[in-house]
């Protein structure tokens, strides 16, 4: 008896030490990432804040690197991002309601699934071909700011779909029950329950795929992203009639990587300085992102009353 | 009571209808969407497209940036980085008005030009010196034969030439760790042609990268290093970086620097730099602005960007061609290895 207690303790110590031990193993990995992260972006603000000024963001590209900035380059980034958001999002969302509302099981919803799925592995510089194949010969889109958009837009759909489809799938099934139940159709139960209920989640995953297509640069560089570019895009609005212009679709652009890239190869020292800056501003802009998402999804949450 | 419901229902329709409202004003903008883009974008205002090389990209940047500014943006001008490969074909097919090139336009793209019926204006524009770089703290090497590169470089040193000793007889023994650009670069194909005789023939077992910083920082850190790379890059960081003076097989070893360029004694790894114009885009006034401008204030902005401008002559004979437009290549689509700038002068003028 005594003999079988002393075992049992024995058991739970030994129990308890590989607890601690995975507990250290757990925090050890965590460090290992937080603490090269933020040695990467001190490094990056210690290089690139005193660069970081009212000059360094309204000025074009230049041969001389205190006079050089990044104008050009965060609107370019700022156009391509709207496009692609104003592409992905309905039609990703749309999916991802079709593949997990409407959709039936059969093998061709399966062949759907895997594809959506490979996908989202799929590396960005094929999308780039297939953009370049596609967008810019196939449909004359040109190198320019509408194509680029699309591009990033078949790039983040993928992710756009799945998380769609995770969120739309963690709205109890008794909600649509009970829309059912009250005489709604099923795109009534949709739209007034399951998407106001899931839409924090999905715009999370929308920002998130938005914040991966920031930093991408080797599909905007195989459809023709330009290097050096010292004028913006027609302004969206017009004095005169009709007001509204899309001619900044056509505008040949450059985004923020392109730009950080050229001055990190660049032979002149200061360029380096220049380069952390826009990397400073590029970071700020996916934690801007990133910090949205999570305020939208604490907002939507708070609202939800399940 | 009853009167409630039938609000409430009332109320669901028309939240109903204005969501439909709101797809339907949605699809509309989209539409308008796609049909203004041909046509605003005949409307647009000309733009002078350049692509190619990124050797030559310092220099164009320059020349169109000040160009912009001189010019108050009534023309603008992009420049993009393909490689003087991927310009040529960007070039060819008519989607760039001008293509940086730090090598001449080859056979093959010629042919590819042709058949589109490009038809092109070719100007030499700078002169670059790539550069034979090791450590500072190497106090064995100042200078290097063609032939002894070529020992280090060849496809047959692969795995075999990894020690100083091997080189040359006195050399110490020490590990020796190379540095050069990668494949698809231009200074690469060029140093191989010039050295090994074939380009881009080479050992691959270096350290090869595209960003020249890499190659700076590797050789500045490793005491065995010997790298390679434009002269820009070696002007950047001569307190980190040895140059090595190149003996071309005639026993006068040359130092690197922008005489040697000039007088043509740097050899056999000094090379001319392109710009090629596309001769119908030439007659467009905005263009002959860019290249008049291009063409005048080269000498100031080449040797600002690092590297060594053409004699005087060298650009008015280039300016001359670009007002005749005396189309085609005085290369014939082959290399120009060791080419002095007299040559240059003589074989541009033959045109």
């Amino acid at each position: 008896m005594q003999q079988d207690l002393q075992q049992v303790k024995k058991i739970i110590i030994r129990n308890k030490l590989w607890q601690a031990i995975f507990a250290v193993v757990g925090l050890l990995s965590v460090l290992v990432g937080i603490i090269t992260l933020i040695t990467l972006v001190l490094d990056l603000f210690i290089d690139g804040l005193p660069r970081l000024s009212w000059q360094f963001l309204t000025s074009f590209p230049s041969r001389k690197p205190e006079e050089a900035g990044i104008l050009a380059a965060w609107v370019g980034t700022v156009l391509v991002m709207i496009v692609t958001a104003i592409a992905a999002i309905p039609v990703g969302i749309a999916s991802g309601i079709y593949l997990e509302e409407y959709a039936g099981k059969n093998w061709l919803t399966g062949l759907i699934e895997i594809n959506v799925t490979n996908l989202a592995g799929v590396p960005s510089i094929i999308y780039g071909l297939l953009a370049l194949g596609l967008f810019v010969y196939q449909l004359n889109l040109g190198e320019s700011v509408l194509t680029a958009g699309l591009t990033l837009a078949l790039l983040v759909l993928p992710i756009v779909i799945v998380t769609t489809r995770e969120a739309l799938r963690a709205v109890p099934n008794s909600i649509r029950e009970a829309a059912y139940a009250m005489g709604a159709s099923k795109w009534q139960a949709i739209w007034d329950h399951v998407l106001p209920y899931s839409i924090g989640s999905i715009l999370t995953g929308v920002i998130i795929g938005l914040s991966r297509a920031v930093g991408e640069t080797a599909p905007l560089i195989t459809i023709g992203a330009l290097t050096f570019i010292a004028f913006l895009p027609d302004p969206p609005i017009k004095a005169e009639f009709p007001y509204i212009s899309f001619s900044w679709l056509q505008a040949p652009f450059t985004v923020m990587p392109i730009q950080m890239f050229n001055w990190v190869s660049r032979p002149e020292p200061d360029f380096q300085f220049n380069a952390a800056a826009a990397g400073v501003v590029l970071i700020c802009m996916t934690l801007g992102m990133n910090a949205l998402a999570i305020y939208l999804r604490y907002r939507i949450r708070k609202q939800i009353k399940w | 009571m009853l009167g409630n419901k039938v609000s409430l229902k009332l109320d669901r329709l028309k939240t109903n209808m204005m969501s439909r409202k709101a797809i339907a004003s949605l699809l509309v903008a989209g539409a308008t969407i796609g049909l203004s883009v041909p046509a605003v974008r005949s409307q647009n205002p000309t733009t002078i497209r350049v692509d190619g090389s990124s050797t030559v990209f310092p220099i164009t940047e320059a020349v169109a940036e000040d160009f912009q500014k001189q010019n108050g943006g009534r023309t603008r001008v992009t420049v993009g980085i393909s490689g003087t490969g991927g310009g040529f074909k960007k070039f060819c097919r008519g989607e760039t008005e001008i293509s940086n090139a730090s090598r001449p336009i080859k056979a093959e793209e010629m042919e590819a030009c042709k058949s589109a019926g490009v038809q092109y204006i070719e100007m030499p524009v700078a002169y670059d010196a790539l550069t034979v770089v090791v450590n500072p703290r190497n106090n064995w090497v100042n200078s290097m034969t063609v032939a002894e590169l070529k020992k280090i470089w060849e496809p047959a040193a692969q795995g075999k030439i990894a020690n100083w000793s091997q080189v040359r007889q006195g050399f110490p023994n020490s590990p020796m760790k190379l540095y050069g650009p990668g494949a698809d670069s231009g200074t690469f194909e060029y140093f191989t042609e010039a050295v090994v005789g074939d380009a881009k023939s080479s050992r691959t077992d270096f350290t090869a990268s595209e960003d020249d910083n890499v190659l700076v920082q590797g050789v500045s850190r490793d005491r065995g290093a010997l790298g390679y790379f434009g002269y820009a890059y070696y002007e950047a960081n001569k307190n980190r970086l040895k140059a090595v003076a190149i003996d071309n097989g005639n026993g006068k070893a040359v130092l690197p620097s922008r005489e040697a360029v000039e007088n043509g004694t740097y050899q056999p790894l000094s090379r001319p730099l392109f710009i090629y114009v596309n001769a119908k885009a030439a007659s467009r006034d905005d263009v002959k602005q860019f290249i008049n401008y291009y063409i005048s204030n080269a000498p100031k902005l080449v040797s600002e960007v690092g590297y060594v401008a053409l004699p005087a002559r060298a650009y008015t004979l280039a300016s001359s061609h670009f007002q005749q437009n005396k189309v085609g290549t005085v290369f014939g689509g082959k290399e120009a290895v060791g080419l002095r700038i007299e040559e240059l002068l003589q074989r541009e003028a033959s045109l």
